[in-house]
């Protein structure tokens, strides 16, 4: 559902962004403070909404999933983009174009057949992941995850001591 | 209703260069939160431990996603510009699908992500759409 998300706001919100922007005069480097005027006409706004509504659930998904596995669910949005172009802003799709957007799923299939989540060799917890629920990357939160390396203690105490010596030896100065 | 088509108007290469502009930011960015996300772990968990409040207040508090956010908002800008001199259907589907690719070398790099031959291939198919969508 998240992703779904992800790949429904994203070209909704691109789209809202074309239509208000396409209505505007043309803008140009030296007038850089008519690029925030533009932010706050209907359409763009909408687009920006959207956009955030997009923004939370990937900041969602990229918590429990690769990023190389999180952009696919993007890059779907382009078939969106090219129907909502085609059909709501009558812009021009030549076969090329299509031939392009098609190549692009292609790759996007590609990606989306592997595994979400890279496999790291040191630590297979695709079991304990669907049991404690912690998944890959709970390394600041999760203070249960840092009992898997007990060495990491020992290593952390020891650069606090070799801190504590270089504090010592410059106090004197 | 027909909007003019704008693409015709631009120089390919000051094109090239918004388009790179966008990507560019939107890598960084984008490396830098899914960085932000992952030292911070599931989303999920933590808003199952300390409510939605919690899981804002740890998105907030990390530093690393304030400067992924800089580069995205960059890029929304950059974005913004090119929309208004590009069309939608070159510089949305161009943008995301080269991100996609320096995506997959950065993850590579900076996040050690796996990224096996079958990824490869799909940047290389998504290379090869990359110009027939702007030829």
């Amino acid at each position: 559902m998240i992703l779904g998300l992800v790949a429904v706001c994203a070209p909704l919100g691109d789209s809202c962004l074309s239509r208000g922007m396409t209505g505007l005069p043309a803008i140009s480097l030296s007038h850089p403070a008519t690029l925030i005027a533009a932010v706050f006409t209907p359409w763009v706004a909408g687009g920006i909404a959207l956009l955030i509504g997009f923004f939370a659930s990937y900041l969602t998904a990229l918590s429990w999933a690769d990023l190389t596995f999180v952009l696919p669910a993007t890059a779907f949005g382009n078939v969106i983009v090219a129907l909502l172009s085609r059909f709501w802003l009558h812009e021009p799709i030549s076969l090329e174009r299509w031939a392009g957007i098609i190549l692009i799923t292609l790759g996007v299939g590609f990606v989306a057949q592997g595994p979400s989540l890279t496999e790291r060799p040191q630590k297979p917890v695709d079991e304990n992941a669907a049991i404690d629920g912690s998944g890959d990357a709970s390394h600041v939160i999760d203070a249960p995850a840092r009992e898997e390396w007990p060495g990491q203690a020992e290593q952390a105490a020891d650069l606090e001591t070799a801190a504590m010596d270089d504090l010592a030896q410059e106090q004197p100065r | 209703m027909n909007f003019p088509s704008q693409t015709a108007h631009v120089n390919p290469w000051s094109a090239a260069a918004m388009i790179a502009c966008v990507v560019l930011c939107s890598t960084t960015g984008e490396v830098l939160t899914a960085a932000a996300m992952k030292s911070l772990g599931d989303l999920d968990e933590i808003r199952a431990q300390s409510g939605l409040k919690g899981a804002i207040r740890a998105v907030l508090t990390c530093p690393l996603f304030f400067a992924g956010v800089s580069f995205l908002a960059l890029a929304f800008f950059s974005l913004l510009f090119a929309l208004n001199h590009l069309n939608l259907s070159l510089v949305a589907p161009a943008s995301a699908s080269l991100t996609l690719v320096t995506n997959a070398i950065a993850g590579k790099i900076f996040l050690k992500e796996n990224v096996d031959r079958r990824r490869w291939t799909a940047a290389v198919l998504v290379c090869i759409g990359v110009y027939f969508l702007a030829h």
